[in-house]
């Protein structure tokens, strides 16, 4: 008889202070399961690897600055596999797409620009990732030209875009890797030289803060212009200081985390600094790839809940017919969806590229999959119309997070597929009960 | 032209026709509207209403014939196209985006914008509440999906989307199908409004006492063809079931291509 007592005492305790705390901040109850899930998943790992391996090293800036590196390739693709999935697509093409822009890069940094301009030519790097967008962005739009105008199903054009662009990298160079690339695009993979260290990590949390309290203020102003009703001053307040308070506290921890000793000898040596006794303390800061990765969730944002496009790609999620009687161009729409998210899968391409410092032919493959899990897990509906940006880079956090935490406290891969998979499952299980609940 | 010199229609469909896998959905239709009339489209469920007044929608493509808008030939290939001159539509499914809000719904293809380019989602706010409150001063849940609203709360905001962007032609389908009474004689007092401002409505009903209260002319269609049109005034009820049942044209109406001959 204990439990229908506990139950009604929590639901009780939901009705109370914590929803009336939610409304007042219009924080999204998801989002707050979301970090919660994230925030058991590190401590598990991190006291797994304490009892049983006497090793915890989940929660380390080492660590996590290297899984804030993990996940920007995934976390970048992810967000536009938001928008197809919310107009009731797929896209199954993406870890081809990213294989074949990397290899299209590779030959251009390396076989065929220092031929022209000479080899290191600061003008390579420029080029290639031009070469690398523009070949994601041409491919996805293509895909989506077959869906959109020729009426092919999405899940079978880029079921056969997965075979077509993995077969044309391996064609491209015979199935040869090619190695190493530019030194300046290899810096946009991370590593110590591409992260742009403690001052620059400072000035751009600073700037971030700022940002932060002024799209609050702005949007109290708003608000009062047309006499909508406000959120509470406290309720303002309490978004800024966590706001801010995790931006400031990303920037320590990444700043915390110093150069190894062998790249500090040989930048020393480089620059004729002096290593005093105790070794020099330089930190990495923010690495390029993450940047790349908030700079394009931050633009992903602005573009679905800010600009027509994104509108016009949640009306058609929600009601095709409707969007199509209410004048909207839904085909063209399409074509522009899969031609971003071809965009995207190129940027990815540079920067999974880049980060090893060569291209194979089997790069990106099963990304995909990984891709859609992140958006799923995140919160985009296959029943169209449902998903946000900033929940589909939370999911990449935490399918990385998984992976990343398996192979530290060392679970063997065939375990690791069998976890991934499962929590995949049972976090859509989850989302499923959640929904019908909310309704 | 046709014979009545008083002014042009604000409308005028001739001789549409359009099939579907071989089956003549529409078939050599011809009807029309004059500012401040409403003129019901009547008969049986696929006797080609919906159809018809899909393709002045934009919706449908039609194989033949011509559209005339103010006495002159139109072109409308897409719902844009319709929109462009003027006609709105009140589908029966009422056709909204569920996932989004009312104002979101309300200007959907045709958002407001900032001076920047993006979504002036307080702008449209504001425009969705005065609407609104003319409409149904009742409704406040301007934030939430439409999904969760209720039928009536649903059908007001595809009736406010309607007449937002000043309307000359309104086409509703089935308007007050998913209404309660009072809501019901809401929506007839507001077809009356609009009859005022000069507005052409096509009314696709099938409550034949709402018709005769509001229309001013009936048209009535079966298997596709027109069966003939009559004002209000010169036929009765029974007459305008016969014609709806058996294609028969009373005296008072003038008999189309589908009314049987005699």
């Amino acid at each position: 008889m204990a439990s229908p007592n506990l139950e009604h005492l929590s639901d009780d305790a939901r009705a109370g202070p914590v929803s009336r705390f939610l409304k007042a901040t219009e924080i999204d109850s998801r989002l707050l399961g979301m970090i919660g899930a994230l925030v058991l998943i590190w401590i598990g790992f991190h006291l797994y690897g304490g009892i049983v391996n006497g090793f915890a090293a989940f929660i380390t800036p080492r660590n996590l600055w290297n899984l804030s590196v993990q996940t920007s390739s995934i976390g970048i693709m992810a967000t536009g596999m938001v928008l197809v999935i919310v107009t009731r697509h797929i896209d199954l093409s993406v870890g081809s797409i990213l294989g074949f822009a990397a290899m299209m890069m590779a030959v251009t940094q390396v076989n065929i620009l220092p031929e022209f301009l000479g080899l290191g030519h600061p003008a390579i790097w420029i080029i290639a990732i031009a070469v690398g967008l523009l070949v994601g962005m041409l491919v996805g739009a293509f895909h989506g030209w077959l869906i959109a105008y020729l009426g092919i199903p999405a899940f079978i054009v880029t079921l056969g875009g997965l075979l077509v662009w993995r077969g044309a990298t391996f064609l491209t160079t015979r199935g040869e890797t090619i190695a190493p690339l530019d030194s300046t695009f290899a810096l946009l993979g991370g590593g110590p030289y591409g992260a742009v260290g403690s001052t620059w990590s400072w000035i751009l949390g600073v700037v971030a803060c700022v940002g932060i309290v002024f799209m609050l203020l702005s949007g109290r102003k708003q608000r009062k212009r047309f006499q909508f009703p406000l959120r509470p001053v406290w309720a303002d307040t309490f978004l800024g200081v966590v706001g801010c308070g995790a931006v400031l506290g990303f920037v320590m921890l990444v700043n915390s985390y110093p150069w190894p000793r062998g790249i500090v000898r040989q930048y020393a040596a480089a620059n004729n600094i002096e290593v005093p006794d105790g070794g020099l303390f330089i930190s990495h800061g923010f690495a390029i790839p993450v940047l790349i990765l908030i700079l394009v969730g931050l633009a992903m944002t602005f573009l679905t809940t800010r600009t027509r496009f994104g509108r016009y790609v949640f009306a058609i999620g929600g009601n095709p017919e409707a969007a199509e009687l209410a004048g909207i161009n839904t085909r063209w729409v399409t074509v522009k969806i899969f031609a971003l998210m071809g965009f995207l899968c190129g940027l990815s391409a540079v920067v999974a590229s880049a980060r090893l410092n060569s291209a194979s032919g089997n790069l990106g493959t099963l990304d995909e999959l990984y891709v859609i899990a992140a958006a799923v897990i995140g919160g985009t509906s296959f029943a169209g119309g449902i998903g946000t940006i900033y929940g589909a880079i939370l999911g990449a956090v935490v399918m990385q997070s998984l992976q990343a935490g398996m192979v530290l406290i060392g679970f063997d891969a065939a375990v690791q597929q069998i976890v991934v998979g499962s929590v995949l499952v049972v976090a859509v299980w989850v989302d499923t009960i959640y929904r019908k609940r909310a309704q | 032209m046709t014979q009545q010199d008083t002014q042009t229609p604000l409308i005028d469909l001739r001789d549409i026709s359009i099939s579907f896998g071989g089956i003549k959905a529409v078939d050599q239709a011809s009807v029309d509207l004059f500012p401040g009339e409403v003129v019901a489209l009547l008969g049986h469920n696929g006797a080609g209403k919906s159809t018809l007044i899909k393709i002045l929608s934009g919706a449908y493509k039609r194989d033949a014939g011509d559209i005339y808008v103010r006495g002159e030939k139109a072109t409308i290939a897409n719902p844009r196209d319709a929109k462009d001159y003027g006609i709105e539509t009140i589908y029966q499914t009422l056709a909204l985006a569920d996932n989004v809000d009312a104002a979101a719904n309300l200007f959907l293809g045709r958002e407001l914008l900032t001076r920047w380019g993006t979504l002036d989602d307080v702008g449209m706010e504001a425009e969705a509440r005065k609407v609104m409150g003319r409409l149904n001063p009742n409704f406040q849940r301007f934030k939430d999906p439409v999904k969760q609203l209720s039928g009536g709360q649903r059908q007001s905001v595809a009736i406010a989307r309607a007449i937002l962007f000043n309307a000359r032609i309104l086409i509703m389908d089935e308007p007050t199908a998913a209404l309660g009474p009072q809501e019901t004689a809401q929506v007839g007092e507001l077809i009356k409004q609009l009859k005022k401002d000069g507005i052409g409505i096509f009314l696709i009903s099938h409550d034949i006492e709402d018709v005769f209260d509001l229309a001013d002319r009936v048209a009535v269609m079966k298997n596709g063809q027109m069966v003939g049109s009559a004002k209000t005034g010169d036929v009765t009820k029974d007459e305008v079931l016969g014609m709806i049942i058996l294609g028969k044209c009373p005296p008072g109406a003038i008999p189309g291509p589908g009314a049987i001959q005699e």
